[in-house]
């Protein structure tokens, strides 16, 4: 069990500084002129400096101190990335409360049994369709007082008796701020404020079951944040773009607790849809995302190129080629000849410089992927460009940092080394552990799920099975350590490993592979509706639906040249070889959260799918020709619809193993 | 939730009323001595089967067409040929059946266009883009901006609204109607051709539009579902002549309007 250790001394936050209130004060004075945070509204970026946040914050903290908010109160957040969503964390932190952060677009049963978990006595929610959804199962939440809400169009003839607008708030909070006992009291509750002090309770989406109260001090995410802070060389200059959900610890830390302790600048975009443009207006400086975004930033591409006229089109290939080859170098610093250096430098004037800048990615100095594999091809591609786009291994319960690449070493298939003060070992049955002073308090109210999983001497099990890479130092993530497995044979079986081949083609959306205790490897795919469908459209196929598309002839006979593809790859690799997928189909509807089929995060949840398909896993090991099967999906308004689909199931054939025999791994 | 409850209505002052109207084109009787009223701030369905006359009755409400007989009176002021830009003038704004928005051009100049008139400075004025014109132009682009926000349509802000989806165009095109802040909003067949998702929008922008703003709307719609949730109350036209004038739960059992729907047993 090789235990490594990092060079770092141990940073302690400072008593001075050790909760979040503190710091806002701090950066209302240090950077009392500099931005704290932006939002597009009405088409205009507005800015807030930090002297403004603490005045806004200030008034709705002691707004809530009239709504009766105590120390240790539970605050339910619900919405996207708005400034006062996040400026009410600052004010229920004053009073010592716990913001509880919950995904916006999770339907009211799943919302009900977060807020009733955590037994939030106040929400603060974005707008109608939130307090709709909150109302709809209030006779759940008999502990809930009060209801704050940021936008107020729609909601002019609800009762208010219990309901209230943000600025109401903010304004009786001014009024109580003229009572000089009042203030005193927030400024007393404030300084009673300590690190060890609950900070947030972060629900993780869960692949399997209920959600989980990941209980985090303000220790946990100062310490953390700071640590990402020093390990990156944050500095408060950064812009960042806020547009992952709250309920997301990566948002936490870095649009929230980051932003408070480095003094920096988050940008909250003017609505879902408009991202992309922000992203571009804004031109962050640190960036983070699911490989889910990089991926979709790389298909729209390349889609758009497909219409592109045939000289830009060749022009954009050169240099995607030119970059392929040089790129990376460059940007690892390497020796590189001049002349690959010049036309590097003519492609960033013709094509990577307006690439970026479209990306919004101009100015980009750190970008990290997390949450899951990326694609290398993906990875490699946004690198190749110029992008010092790094992998970092995060969980919840580690308020994020777990391992990181230092800058200049990158590798498409590790996620570093561990990050300053974070220790990490491996079981021995091969599951990653780690102790660091992010490690969370533990799960609320279940004291059970918090002993499986961290030990007494502070060691936390990840779940992930993963390996120290003797040649870089770097650790390697297999996949979960539950779903590592075994065909019947004995041949090793990693289905995400799998899967992330599958998804690195671009029509491909999703994929599940089954394997475990079975012959052989089989999987189910997605097929992704932008890419294909523009496919369809440039070779006149008319379709209606996905179900048609995906049921489609052509369609069948492209992913089955990617599937053949996949499957040489594999064959390549002796430890993969004998999971080839020799059956798959492509599922009549597309995966989706509300049906319980991805995570929030958008996760594929492997077991559930297979229950809920058993027919069609049924179909494709017992050799026959095509699947039935009738699933019941859920509409974005929570009603409930059936779909019935009559798929192919298509046979292939497998690769001889190329590489060298097996060889059992060393450890 | 709506912000007049229906007994408000019912008391409320008529701010448009169709008197005996008739509308003839050669021989085909398009309206027969028809009478309704609108009454302030109510959602105001007009339903019939097809060929009942119903975009011509909306046609003679903004002086699109004239009526032959009878008298149409608007903000207690009865004008007999009123021609459509003074009815826009005068606050009402309307929507079409099938789309009529400026394709080039992009969703914010569509609705910045729906703002002409209300723009005081000449063009010279504002080739200049100077000053006043340019104040000017400041404050109508807030009031757009505004508008955009509430149909929630940012994202496509400076698209061309040709390349847009249907469904985003009649939102645009609604967007624009209210860009004119009209007192009496007509909209034809708002939710023609959309699918559920798209309809269920269009219906929460309307419903929010009589709440938000207190526009009255009359619209004229085929799906008898979304008419019968929206309505305050329904006129429902046969052949150009009224056949029945009430709420929709009155209208729904009226024998007339049934057997117009349904058909009858010969």
């Amino acid at each position: 069990m090789p235990v490594v250790d990092t060079h770092a001394e141990p940073r302690g936050a400072s008593a001075a500084q050790d909760t979040f209130p503190k710091f806002l004060a701090l950066n209302a004075t240090r950077f009392a002129d500099r931005p704290a945070m932006r939002h597009k509204d009405l088409g205009i970026w507005r800015t807030w400096t930090w002297r403004d946040v603490a005045v806004a914050v200030r008034a709705f903290a002691l707004g809530l101190g009239e709504l009766g908010l105590k120390r240790g109160d539970r605050v339910a957040i619900v919405g996207r990335n708005r400034p006062k969503l996040y400026w009410s964390m600052a004010a229920i932190q004053a009073w010592g409360g716990i913001p509880v952060p919950v995904y916006s677009d999770s339907v009211a049963d799943e919302m009900a049994y977060v807020l009733e978990h955590a037994g939030a006595s106040m929400a603060v929610v974005e707008d109608q369709e939130q307090v709709d959804k909150i109302l709809s199962v209030s006779d759940r939440l008999p502990h809930l007082t009060h209801l704050i809400y940021d936008e107020p169009r729609g909601l002019r003839d609800y009762d208010h008796s219990r309901l209230h607008a943000f600025e109401d708030v903010q304004a009786m909070g001014r009024k109580a701020g003229e009572d000089a006992a009042k203030a005193a009291a927030l400024e007393a509750a404030i300084a009673e404020g300590k690190g060890a002090d609950l900070a947030i309770i972060l629900y993780t989406s869960g692949t399997t079951g209920r959600p989980k109260g990941v209980m985090l001090s303000n220790d946990n995410v100062i310490i953390s944040a700071r640590n990402g802070g020093l390990f990156d060389h944050l500095t408060e200059t950064e812009e960042t773009i806020a547009y992952l959900p709250l309920a997301w610890v990566g948002d936490n830390i870095f649009s929230y607790a980051q932003s408070y302790v480095l003094g920096f600048c988050v940008n909250c975009p003017e609505s879902a849809e408009t991202t992309m443009e922000d992203r571009r207006e804004i031109g962050m400086s640190y960036a983070f995302a699911p490989p889910r975004v990089y991926e979709t930033l790389l298909t729209q591409t390349m889609v758009r190129m497909e219409d592109a006229g045939p000289l830009k089109k060749r022009m954009f290939h050169h240099f995607l080629g030119v970059a392929r080859q040089w790129g990376e170098k460059i940007l690892n610093k390497e020796p590189v000849p001049l002349t690959a250096r010049l036309q590097y430098a003519l492609g960033e004037v013709l094509v990577y410089g307006p690439l970026k800048n479209r990306f919004g990615f101009t100015n980009i100095r750190v970008g990290y992927t997390a949450g899951e594999a990326i694609g290398p091809e993906i990875f490699r591609f946004f690198r190749s460009l110029g992008i010092n786009l790094k992998q970092l291994y995060g969980q919840t319960e580690a308020s994020v940092y777990i391992t990181a690449q230092p800058d200049g070493e990158i590798y498409a298939d590790t996620v570093g080394k561990p990050n300053i003060d974070v220790e990490v070992k491996i079981d021995d049955n091969g599951e990653v552990l780690y102790r660091s002073p992010g490690v969370f308090v533990g799960y609320y109210k279940d004291p059970e799920k918090t002993a499986e999983t961290k030990t007494p001497d502070g060691w936390v099990r990840s779940g992930d099975a993963g390996f120290f890479d003797p040649k870089t130092g770097h650790l390697k993530i297999i996949d979960r350590a539950k779903d590592v497995g075994k065909l019947r044979s004995g041949a090793l079986f990693a289905p995400k490993y799998i899967e992330n081949k599958l998804k690195f083609y671009p029509n491909i959306k999703e994929a599940v592979a089954f394997g475990q205790d079975h012959d052989f490897v089989t999987c189910f795919l997605n097929i992704d509706l932008t890419a294909v469908g523009s496919w369809a459209e440039r070779n006149t196929v008319s379709y209606s639906s996905y179900q048609e598309l995906a049921g489609h002839p052509e369609v069948l006979k492209m992913i089955t040249a990617h599937v053949d593809a996949v499957n040489r790859s594999l064959a390549d690799e002796p430890m993969m070889a004998g999971s080839q997928i020799r059956r798959f189909l492509i599922l009549h509807k597309e995966l989706d959260a509300d049906d319980g089929e991805l995570t929030r995060t958008q996760k594929v949840r492997r077991g559930f799918i297979a229950d809920r398909y058993g027919p069609l896993v049924a179909a494709l090991y017992d050799g026959s020709p095509r699947g039935r099967i009738r699933t019941e999906v859920t509409f974005e308004d929570g009603r409930k619809g059936v779909i019935e689909g009559d798929v192919e199931i298509i046979d292939m054939p497998v690769h001889q193993a190329t590489g060298t025999a097996f060889r059992e791994a060393a450890e | 939730m709506r912000a007049p409850s229906p007994t408000d209505i019912a008391a409320g002052e008529v701010i448009l009323a169709v008197e005996n109207v008739s509308l003839g084109f050669g021989g085909v009787k398009a309206l027969t001595d028809v009478s309704f009223d609108i009454r302030k701030g109510e959602v105001r369905a007009i339903i019939g089967p097809n060929g009942a006359g119903k975009t011509s009755m909306l046609n003679c409400i903004n002086g699109f067409y004239h009526p032959t007989e009878g008298r149409i009176t608007f903000k207690g002021k009865t004008r007999p040929k009123m021609r459509p830009h003074e009815a826009a003038a005068g606050g009402i704004a309307r929507t079409f059946q099938n789309v009529a928005l400026f394709k080039g051009m992009s969703t914010l100049d569509n609705i910045m266009a729906g703002r002409t008139l209300k723009m005081k400075r000449g063009f010279f004025w504002h080739v200049l883009r100077y000053g006043p014109a340019m104040d000017e132009e400041i404050a109508h682009r807030r009031s757009v901006e505004e508008i955009i926000d509430f149909l929630e349509i940012q994202h496509i802000r400076k698209v061309p609204v040709g390349k847009l989806p249907y469904g985003l165009q009649k939102r645009v095109e609604l967007g624009r109607a209210l860009a004119m802040e009209p007192d009496v909003l007509l909209l034809d067949e708002p939710m023609a051709g959309m699918n559920l998702e798209e309809k269920e929008d269009m219906c929460r922008f309307i419903l929010d539009v009589s709440n938000q703003y207190g526009t009255t709307i009359a619209l004229i719609e085929h799906d008898m579902g979304v008419v019968m949730d929206l309505s305050d109350r329904v006129v429902v036209l046969e052949y150009g002549r009224k056949i029945a004038d009430g709420t929709p739960d009155e209208v729904k059992r009226d024998q007339r309007v049934i057997d117009a729907y349904l058909g009858v047993g010969h």
